[in-house]
């Protein structure tokens, strides 16, 4: 059945502020299909996001919506997770917000195993504020604040994932909507801390900087750099090398933290009552 | 028969955890920080116990994000800390005036700046509690001088919040946070508590004011859909840049403090009614302030001290009314001359105001402000 996208839009709200062919639109719908999918009610989700392009989503969605300082969304969220951990807990947020001013909440957040479902919307670059590098962006590309090349190293916001204990770790281009609402959808199932790596492009700086082109030839380019996980072993190291892998990379099951703290409360309860 | 009291003997920190609990706060993130680590550990033992939740965050900034974020999600919330990390604290205590969020934020001050002296009492955070964050923004300060006060003044904390659906500082020194007193441990039926204002129907708009100018607030899952920003927005909670909507904001979150002021301003007068020489003093340097103040009695001098228990709002009018009378006004504080700033703006010009200050990491002692009244 078609998915009616106003039960969770603000429809006042329209037209939102991204510019043409931005990529984040796209990452928004995967996001309401998996919701719908999933049956979730509106006054069961509580939407969280830092600042940026991709953090203005949840003036945009019919939820408990909540607009923080850049990079925090993480630590608001913990608060309300662990407050009310009846609610479904989303965090979305940019790969500024989230690996730079807030990569310390990401691999906080990960370690922790709390049941939030964070969507990064990863662009490589900082589009709210005028097209400055970020922690994402490529070697090498160009940006506002790194004219010459970017000199540093991109994080793989997946890897970082990973390694700092996420219990759920995907990753999908928003050219390939089939797989991007799959990854969403089963990180949105997932039981602990889920890291969704959505790629996006960002036309208006990213792609005019770097001669990308327009919107369908950037999401091209983006697609020749990675290559799908399922793949990972008829592909030769040669063939993989500097290339990403898409879909599940990562799903293990880990005590998640707020049913931890409910039985400890359970738990001291009943020693209280058994003295 | 009259009921048996409960009275412990407790440190400040101590007291504060007790009277955050007594308040029906269920909510604590923090990080741990001399001279405040002691109120984390309280509260990671009895939150749990009281169906509470504890939560060490990774730093302070997260701390505080996640106390505003329980906060919405309709628990009262509080977080402790000193120095280093009420500076990092300060973008996210703008947000909480901003958006409106209530919460209670313990700063127990040591020397600054920097890491300064951690384990010595100091007064030294005064005007960062006032102007710390960036913008314009109502700042509430409570400042107990004794471990008992303590206790009472973390409930009014909590009060004040929720009335006024803000941030507020529990402003403590060292000596008071780890002093050990006795204390009169309240039930909550002993108390007055205060709940934040919910709103009774729908169409719920999230920034709608009547006359206390101060909305109501239901917490994120039982029913009313809202959003919140950090941004200037309007009565329905989302972005707004229309000139006169954002001055309209910027402004009520102001003068919602100030037209219900005199609903939470308190203090402290001893011996004022026919004093000459005024002292204005808070925290520990008070308890020394009286002590000078009753020695200066007894030897036929007309000295007296002013409290202020809420540094922020001040009670102004009273204490213009006093120092009317007054030849001298001494501020003692552990700072450089911070809170002189304030009172020499309300009382104005006219009289000697001076300041004994001191950041050597000790206490001010009442001789040395003895000396100061018979000068
Ligand atoms: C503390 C702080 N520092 C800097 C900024 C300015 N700022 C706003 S958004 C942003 C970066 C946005 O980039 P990203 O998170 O990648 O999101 P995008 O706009 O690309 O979706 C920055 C640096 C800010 N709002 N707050
Ligand atoms: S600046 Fe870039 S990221 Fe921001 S809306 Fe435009 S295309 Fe999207
Ligand atoms: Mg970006």
């Amino acid at each position: 059945m078609a998915v009616d996208y106003f039960k969770y839009l603000r429809k006042e709200k329209m037209p939102h502020i991204w510019c043409a062919g931005c990529g984040h639109g796209m990452i928004v719908k995967s996001i309401i299909r998996a919701i719908d999918k999933l049956g979730w009610k509106n006054n069961e989700i509580a939407l969280v996001s830092g600042i940026g392009c991709s953090s203005r989503t949840p003036g945009y969605l019919d939820f408990h919506t909540l607009h923080t300082t850049h990079g925090r969304a993480l630590a608001f969220a913990t608060g309300i997770k662990l407050a009310r951990p009846n609610l479904k807990v989303i965090v979305v947020g940019g790969d500024g917000d989230m690996m730079a001013i807030g990569g310390n909440h990401f691999i906080h957040a990960c370690r922790r195993n709390i049941d939030i479902k964070l969507v990064v919307y990863n662009n490589n670059i900082y589009g709210m504020t005028g097209g400055q590098a970020s922690p994402t962006t490529l070697t090498d590309a160009k940006a506002t604040t790194a004219p010459y090349g970017f000199l540093e190293e991109p994080f793989d916001v997946c890897n970082m994932a990973i390694a700092s204990g996420a219990s759920f770790v995907g990753r999908a281009l928003d050219l390939d909507v089939p797989l991007m609402d799959r990854v969403i959808l089963e990180s949105f199932k997932h039981k602990g801390f889920s890291v969704v790596d959505a790629w996006s492009q960002c036309p208006t700086y990213f792609g005019r900087f770097n001669r990308w082109g327009n919107p369908s030839e950037m999401m091209e380019k983006y697609k020749q750099i990675t290559y799908n996980i399922r793949q990972k072993d008829q592909l030769s190291e040669e063939e993989k090398k500097g290339k990403y892998p898409v879909g599940i990379l990562h799903q293990i099951e880990r005590p998640e933290f707020c049913e931890k703290y409910e039985k400890l409360i359970e738990n001291l309860k009943t020693k209280e009552e058994a003295e | 028969m009259e009921e048996k009291k409960n009275i412990r003997f407790l440190s400040g920190n101590e007291a504060c955890g007790e009277g955050a609990i007594v308040a029906g706060c269920r909510f604590f993130g923090g990080y741990p920080i001399s001279p405040s680590s002691e109120i984390a550990e309280f509260m990671s033992k009895r939150l749990p116990l009281a169906g509470g939740k504890f939560i060490q965050m990774e730093d302070e900034i997260s701390s505080i994000a996640a106390v505003l974020g329980a906060s919405l999600a309709g628990v009262k919330s509080m977080t402790a800390t000193s120095g280093p990390g009420f500076s990092l604290m300060q973008e996210n205590i703008g947000f909480g005036a901003m958006a409106e969020i209530p919460a209670v934020i313990v700063d127990v001050m040591r020397g600054g700046p920097s890491t300064g002296n951690p384990t010595g009492p100091s007064q030294s955070d005064v005007m960062a509690i006032r102007w710390g964050s960036h913008g314009d923004y109502p700042a509430i300060a409570l400042c107990p001088e004794s471990v008992n006060e303590v206790f009472l003044l973390t409930i009014e904390a909590f009060n004040i919040a929720e009335f006024l659906r803000t941030p507020v500082v529990l402003a403590m020194d060292e000596i008071t946070a780890h002093m050990r007193e006795k204390v009169e441990i309240l039930g909550e039926e002993d108390v007055k508590i205060i709940k934040r204002k919910k709103p009774e129907k729908h169409p719920y708009l999230p920034y709608e004011y009547g006359e206390d100018l101060i909305p109501p607030l239901p917490g994120y899952g039982e029913g009313f859909r809202f959003h919140v920003t950090g941004l200037n927005h309007d009565k329905t909670g989302f972005p707004t840049n229309k000139s006169e909507l954002m001055e309209e904001g910027n402004r009520r979150i102001m003068d919602k403090v100030e037209v219900n002021k005199e609903k939470i301003i308190k203090h402290e007068e001893f011996f004022t009614d026919d004093c000459e020489i005024l002292v204005v003093a808070f925290g520990s340097s008070a308890r020394a302030a009286k002590r000078a103040v009753r020695t200066a009695r007894e030897k036929g001098i007309k000295a007296g001290l002013f409290r202020p228990l809420t540094l922020y709002p001040l009670s102004e009018k009273a204490l213009r009314s006093i120092a009317r009378k007054a030849k001298k006004v001494i501020v003692p504080e552990m700072n450089l001359g911070q809170y002189i700033l304030i009172v020499e703006r309300v009382i104005g010009q006219g009289i000697p105001i001076v300041g004994i200050n001191q950041v050597d990491g000790e206490p001010i002692t009442p001789s040395r402000i003895l000396s100061k009244i018979e000068e």
